[in-house]
């Protein structure tokens, strides 16, 4: 019984960082239509900008998250004034190839610059915290990061269904010259989507470094299953993403631990072709 | 006096195959204006011209005294040009007060939007009921009047409405039209394309008859109803 409340925690915890990675990638997709392979990278940008802000400047991932939310943002908005403005509305396949290209570089620029070395801060607040919880040990910092992404999601799902900014975006996803005619200048829309949907994940990464190493490769399965997740949920709904998220998040931690280690993500991605098969818009698309 | 809004001889298309060729109209201060012609004349596409959607490829358009020829959508109805684009184009998933808070997107002052809000109750009542629907469970002819309730919320000076009888029952078109000539009775000017043309010219001041992208007859309504071509051609008559 022990076991069981131990692996549905980190089934939970997992699965809510998982969330936050997917509503990034969701919400861009809803609204535009692209589907941003350089999101994984971006995870692992943000988790090198807490890195060494903690490394260098002592600055705890408790406090730095700001800064790599930042710093994506302003990366997010970048990579779609520079990238994406130029291949939307070519082929489908343009902006999947631009992002892909981008994810390359990102990747390589840090495996140029700072090795494929695991890096993992030491020293930070919350290091080696734990709390046990009617006999489940929880890490405080996977707690802390976790219950952070459930804080960004509430907000980001209250500003898209309760202010007019969000009623704006979501009209530009639904109908873009629609939304020109009442005065949206859709363009600012799609670089602030884009914006939102990097500081998503540099807020995840500039808080997982307090208990996951850095490396250049890190953002690779972060970006798989986000894929999965935002499949599995619907694209474009945040709601949509929080369940599947936590879904994934208790068949990787069920199946490593009742099955074995090495097939939790077989499992993970059965569900998900499963889901496919039968339910091709997902469990709660529109 | 000078027009509120003038096309000189907009020449427009799609990628380079040009729909328009040489149209140049006048809309005064006040005034119903129709726009009537068969499929494809090109009515549409004058519109999306005039509101920003698209811009001409030769010719000027202006709105009151300054040229917007080159002015996108979002802008023009900051200049108070409000279009209400054919098959309504409402957000499908967002509520009907969603809808008319967007339609006031441009308006930052609360008090105002507040006022207009009851201002399009009072035209159309029953949206008041139907305020936390999505509009995408509504009937076409609700639909329909919180589109147009949506086009007031800019609090526009021209209010632009394409097709406006599209998919609606007779005795709505007649209802929808009434709200036309009440909303004008305010003080906003409406230019609107209609392929009912006797309805359309029943409430307009004056008409514009389009004909593969240009203009076959021009006239007060009166004249264009009264002449045997306008019957014979759109009237059946």
């Amino acid at each position: 019984m022990d076991n069981f409340l131990q692996v549905l925690l980190d089934g939970v915890l997992n699965g809510l960082v998982y969330a936050l990675v997917a509503a990034g990638l969701s919400l861009i997709w809803g609204v535009m239509d692209v589907i941003n392979f350089a999101h994984g990278e971006f995870l692992m940008v943000g988790m090198y900008v807490s890195y060494w802000l903690g490394f260098i400047l002592k600055i705890d991932p408790l406090f730095s998250w700001v800064a790599a939310g930042l710093f994506l943002f302003i990366l997010g908005a970048v990579t779609y004034k520079i990238i994406i403005r130029n291949s939307l509305g070519k082929s489908g396949m343009a902006p999947l190839l631009a992002t892909f290209g981008l994810s390359m570089v990102l990747k390589n620029f840090c495996m140029n610059r700072f090795t494929p070395n695991f890096r993992l801060l030491s020293g930070t607040i919350l290091e080696g915290k734990t709390l046990s919880f009617g006999g489940a040990i929880i890490s405080v910092p996977q707690l802390v990061t976790a219950l952070f992404a459930l804080v960004v999601l509430s907000l980001l799902y209250w500003m898209l269904k309760k202010t007019r900014l969000g009623w704006a975006i979501q009209a530009t996803a639904m109908d873009k010259e629609a939304a020109e005619l009442m005065g949206i200048k859709t363009e600012n829309i799609f670089l602030l989507v884009f914006g939102i949907g990097g500081a998503c994940v540099g807020i995840t990464g500039g808080l997982m470094t307090s208990y996951l190493a850095v490396y250049p490769e890190v953002g690779g399965l972060f970006s798989l299953i986000a894929f999965v997740v935002v499949a599995l949920g619907g694209f474009g709904s945040i709601p949509g993403a929080l369940l599947a998220a936590l879904l994934i998040g208790l068949v990787e931690s069920f199946s490593g631990f009742y099955i074995a280690a090495v097939v939790k993500y077989v499992a993970v991605f059965a569900v998900y072709l499963a889901v496919i098969l039968l339910r091709p818009r997902g469990l709660f698309g529109w | 006096m000078a027009a509120m809004l003038e096309a000189r001889d907009i020449h427009c298309g799609y990628d380079g195959v040009p729909v328009i060729h040489g149209l140049s109209l006048e809309v005064n201060e006040g005034e119903i204006v129709a726009i009537i012609g068969a499929n494809g004349a090109g009515k549409s596409t004058t519109m999306r011209t005039i509101c920003g959607l698209m811009h001409p490829d030769r010719g000027q358009i202006l709105f009151q005294g300054e040229d917007i020829s080159r002015l996108p959508a979002s802008e023009t109805i900051r200049k108070g040009i409000s279009y209400i684009p054919e098959a309504r184009r409402l957000f499908p998933r967002l509520t009907v007060l969603e809808n008319l808070e967007l339609g006031a997107f441009t308006e930052k002052d609360r008090s105002v939007v507040e006022e207009r809000l009851s201002e399009v109750f009072s035209l159309f009542p029953k949206l008041k009921d139907r305020l936390h629907q999505t509009a995408e469970t509504m009937s076409g002819g609700e639909q329909q009047m919180c589109a147009i309730a949506r086009g007031l919320m800019s609090g526009p000076k021209l209010l632009m409405l394409d097709e406006l009888s599209l998919g609606l029952m007779p005795s709505l078109v007649e209802k929808v039209f009434e709200a036309v000539t009440a909303i004008n009775e305010k003080g906003i000017t409406v230019l609107l394309v209609e392929q009912l043309v006797q309805e359309a010219l029943e409430i307009a001041d004056r008409g514009y008859v389009l004909q593969t992208g240009r203009l076959v007859h021009s006239g007060t309504a009166r004249e264009l109803l009264d002449s045997p071509e306008v019957r014979r051609a759109y009237m059946g008559m």
